[in-house]
């Protein structure tokens, strides 16, 4: 397969600011730029390939960096480090400001969480499916509408409804709204970001087999974040399961919910209710995760929280290490794979 | 439905709002009993009426909407006729509810450790002076770590799982014999609703509640609950013991429901989508079925008034035309 995004070592740190306060505020002060101040790692030299044609999904918890690592790649933010390869062309060096008017913008396209809020209330939709293509296509007049209709006759959304405003459409509709504006200029890579979240699941079932038509028809590539894993088992062809900032395992969809080798992703598959079994006694995660300001770089970050958790884990990172078709960050990954 | 005495039992329970637009019938006839130590799950759609039968059996319905008819018998007394004072006794010491987003739900303008301070100095017997620490038992019981130190913190500064903990400190702060909890999960991630979800079943043996359990997901209900109830528009469209349920369902809407789910498919193009959206309940014509223009089932008898079976069966279905019972252990039918 070749690969149509090829990101590589990236890392996103914020300036961890310290709070309100007199003490803070005079420490910040002094301290001599941001550079000096605590950093959270939001996403911490993440490097994987997105090949042409691929559903990828990322899976982690709320605050696990997936959707800064989302929003870097999508060149909404900077990235503090890496490189971020489209094709041929390097992304990362250029600031997202200037990447806002380059011919590449257009190739990326994100689709956000509940549309309801992500589009405009003041647009209808049409004019949220046309700003796209009157920013980057330079369509305007007949072309515009023609293109719109198009779009969004693709995407199942009536065109009587194209006068709406979002909060006169249902949660369906504003889901169509939203991919509709995101395919309309025909990117490469689409980037969704719990599209389904807000939906009821025979809403949920329309718009995941309306991705799948749309994912064949135009030959994108879908980057799908989400947190329901019974989803991303259905709709990815690989995973990536990532966990503070770091990705922790990564594989062949199937592969990696029948036989997590992690024991974070083996809490996350165990924790997933299943309509025809009891609770029971299942792997269970106790504790909040650890802090993400300046974590210790010698310790693995899942230590503390991890069912395993040894020595080795406090004194080494585990490195993430390949296996097949797949990658593990974890010392004791061996232990889970299948005697050959 | 099960031998031990119902702590609720809800019969024919009819809310209407009214509006702008007309008068929206949101629940009609609802009926289901929950039994001592029992967990009962309704299930539906956004919609479908879940939330609203909680408001209405916790007495705190929007101005708008008005009880019409029907009986929500807690320990001999009927919470729908009740007049304030009465239900101020009962709500907090008897019964006690987990809201939706817990954020939104704690006031954010006091530290949680007061919040369950309040609570226990209202209901639940413990005097002004004692109620600090209580209310760091209460959170200690809960699960949340370092307890002392978590008293003294606001909602902003903590986690949406550590806040539902401490909305689930309120709730059961008092040791009420019902607990309704509303979507206790939405919002969380797998990891901390498993938990979450461990946390509720727990104290709900521990102290033998009552505990009605709403949720959207079929599959976490599945997982949770004795009893499933399955809403659609205002109605209780099936109701049966979870592995019944699962096995066999029999109202074509939960069939489709659980065809829906994405947990039970191998494929993306096995999963079946529902047709059509929820009748308008504004309407002065809807059809005794509210399924039945969505319903791939219909027959001529489905304008008749629906088929009321005996309150007490295991397994009662809202609809004329079910799908056909397996043959091993074939469930009562009311509806023949």
């Amino acid at each position: 397969m070749t690969p149509l995004l090829d990101v590589a070592e990236v890392s996103k740190l914020f300036p961890a600011a310290g709070g309100p306060g007199l003490w803070a505020r005079t420490k910040r002060r002094f301290s001599g730029g941001p550079a000096n101040l605590p950093k959270v790692y939001a996403v911490d030299d993440v490097s994987f390939v997105i090949g042409k044609g691929e559903t990828v999904g990322l899976v982690g918890e709320s605050g696990c960096g997936k959707s800064t690592l989302v929003r870097a790649l999508t060149r909404l933010i900077d990235v503090s480090d890496g490189t971020i390869k489209l094709g041929d062309r390097e992304l990362a060096r250029k600031t997202s400001r200037v990447f806002a008017r380059d011919r590449d913008r257009a190739r990326i396209q994100m689709v956000f969480q509940d549309a309801g809020e992500s589009v405009n209330p003041r647009f209808t939709a049409f004019h949220a499916i046309a700003d796209p293509l009157r920013r980057l296509r330079k369509l305007r007049g007949k072309a515009l509408q023609e293109r719109v209709a198009v779009v969004s006759r693709q995407c199942g959304l009536p065109v009587e409804l194209l006068s709406r405003f979002p909060h006169q459409l249902s949660g369906g509709q504003r889901a169509r709204v939203g991919i509709a504006r995101a395919i309309a200029v025909e990117p490469d890579l689409l980037v969704l970001d719990e599209p389904t979240a807000a939906l009821d699941v025979s809403v949920q079932v329309v718009i995941l087999q309306l991705l799948q038509r749309l994912k064949h028809e135009f030959g994108m590539s879908y980057l799908f974040v989400s947190h329901d894993l019974s989803v991303v088992r259905l709709l990815c062809d690989r995973v990536l399961v990532m966990y503070l900032g770091k990705i922790v395992e990564s594989g062949p969809a199937a592969e990696v919910f029948a036989r997590p080798l992690h024991p974070y992703t083996q809490a996350l598959v165990a924790a997933v209710p299943r309509l025809n079994e009891g609770a029971g006694e299942r792997l269970r995660l106790s504790g909040e995760p650890m802090s993400p300001i300046d974590p210790d770089p010698h310790v693995c970050r899942f230590y503390g929280r991890c069912p395993r958790g040894m020595e080795s884990c406090k004194t080494a990172m585990p490195a993430l290490r390949q296996f097949g078709e797949r990658h593990v960050a974890c010392h004791f990954a061996e232990e889970f794979l299948p005697r050959s | 439905m099960t031998s031990a005495p119902a702590a609720l039992s809800v019969e024919n329970l009819c809310v209407e709002f009214r509006t702008r637009s007309g008068i929206v019938r949101a629940l009609d006839k609802v009926s289901f009993s929950v039994a001592k130590g029992e967990t009962v799950a309704l299930v539906g759609e956004s919609g479908s009426g879940k939330s609203v039968t909680a408001y209405a059996v916790m007495g705190i319905l929007d101005p708008a909407g008005r009880v019409t008819g029907g009986r929500a018998m807690l320990g001999g007394l009927d919470l729908l006729s009740a007049n304030q004072s009465q239900l101020a006794k009962v709500r907090g010491r008897k019964m006690a509810m987990i809201f939706q987003s817990p954020r939104t739900a704690l006031n954010p303008i006091r530290q949680v450790g007061r919040q369950i301070a309040d609570v226990l100095i209202r209901h639940g017997d413990v005097t002004r002076k004692a109620a600090p620490a209580a209310a760091i038992e209460m959170l200690r019981a809960v699960g949340i770590t370092d307890p002392v130190r978590r008293a003294k913190t606001y909602p902003f500064e903590m986690s949406g799982g550590m806040c539902q903990r401490v909305m689930i400190a309120i709730a059961l702060a008092a040791k009420p014999s019902l607990l309704i909890a509303d979507e206790p999960t939405t919002g969380l991630d797998v990891t901390t609703q498993a938990v979450i979800m461990d946390l509720i079943s727990d104290l709900a043996e521990k102290l033998g509640m009552a505990t009605i359990f709403i949720t959207h997901d079929l599959a976490l209900a599945g997982q949770r609950a004795a009893r499933i109830v399955v809403m659609h528009a205002g109605h209780v469209v099936e109701a049966a013991p979870t592995r019944e349920l699962c096995a066999n369902a029999r109202h074509p809407y939960t069939a489709e429901l659980i065809a829906a789910t994405p947990d039970s498919a191998t494929s993306l193009d096995a999963l079946a989508s529902i047709p059509g959206s929820l009748p308008d309940l504004r309407r002065t014509d809807l059809p005794p079925c509210r399924y039945s223009e969505r319903c791939p089932r219909k027959t001529e008898r489905c304008a008749q008034p629906l088929p009321v079976g005996p309150p007490d069966a295991a397994h009662t279905i809202a609809c004329w035309n079910p799908l056909p019972a397996r043959a091993i252990g074939a469930p009562k039918v009311n509806a023949a």
